[in-house]
């Protein structure tokens, strides 16, 4: 049940992410390129996502435990170090280099597309790296 | 390249993505986050934690195959850059978020949500780099 229930909440980030336009670079890269082929969807992506997700987050964490686990599993830090802003900024030099986040990327497998498999690649190549310095 | 202005698709996408992100903490307490749930994936702690990260990776992957399914055509995927510039592109992510600990569905998404200041300011700082990221490779070096 755990399992199933998992799967499908995949399918409909899956879905999400397909139909966002996040799983495609041309579209991610313009929304950044506000001084040339600017496309503002994203900013509806991500408004739609952080709004459902706000206020789904305040009624589902008023309970004491999630249904099929003993216990929420929240980060607590709050602190802001090097490697967090780091990384981060680190993270956005490589999105702009390639036009693929990994929220964007693991769904977008299942289009079966070359480059997609190379980015993952590439990308799972680089967590290892930093996992290993 | 031009892409088409789609604020209704990427409305309603957006509110599946947060409906996930909801449906996985009201589950099994999780955050929804692609970084976080792959890593564990690829170095699992036990095999229970590491069967709902397959089952939730392996959904991701069907969800293009539901669009394909309903609609009669895969999502767009068009790529503009170099092979190249996806295997640094990816390496680069991949060394960003895992010291940075989220990308854009954990720290963007679901700790924007929680109102969690490390996510705020990753999110603010992973926009401004990549907005000058592609600024200098589209406008600087005319890639």
């Amino acid at each position: 049940m755990r399992l199933i229930s998992t799967y499908m909440i995949g399918v409909v980030f899956g879905v999400g992410i397909s139909i966002s336009g996040m799983a495609n670079p041309a579209k991610v890269l313009n929304f950044f390129d506000v001084a040339g082929t600017w496309d503002p969807s994203l900013a509806f992506v991500m408004g739609g996502a952080l709004i459902v997700t706000f206020l789904g987050y305040r009624f589902v964490l008023r309970n004491l435990a999630p249904m099929m686990s003993p216990s929420f599993q929240l980060p607590t830090r709050r602190d802001l170090d090097l490697p967090l802003i780091g990384g981060s900024a680190f993270f956005g030099i490589g999105w702009g280099i390639s036009g693929f986040c990994p929220g964007g990327a693991l769904p977008a497998i299942g289009t079966g597309n070359v480059d997609v498999l190379i980015f993952v690649g590439a990308l799972i190549g680089g967590i290892f790296a930093a996992k290993a310095i | 390249m031009e892409t088409v202005f789609t604020p209704y698709q990427s409305l309603g996408g957006g509110v599946l993505i947060g409906l996930a992100s909801v449906m996985l903490m009201a589950t099994i307490g999780r955050i929804m986050g692609a970084t976080g749930i792959l890593a564990g994936f690829l170095q699992p702690s036990n095999s229970s934690d590491w069967a709902w990260r397959a089952a939730v990776l392996l959904g991701m992957i069907t969800g293009p195959v539901v669009v394909m399914l309903v609609s009669g055509e895969f999502p767009a995927v068009q790529v503009p850059v170099s092979t190249a510039m996806l295997v640094v592109g990816g390496f680069i992510v991949g060394i960003g978020v895992t010291f940075g600990a989220g990308c854009t569905s954990g720290h963007g998404v679901c700790g924007m949500a929680r109102l969690s200041p490390r996510s705020i300011v990753a999110t603010v700082t992973f926009m401004i780099t990549t907005g000058i990221t592609v600024y200098l490779i589209r406008h600087v070096f005319g890639a």
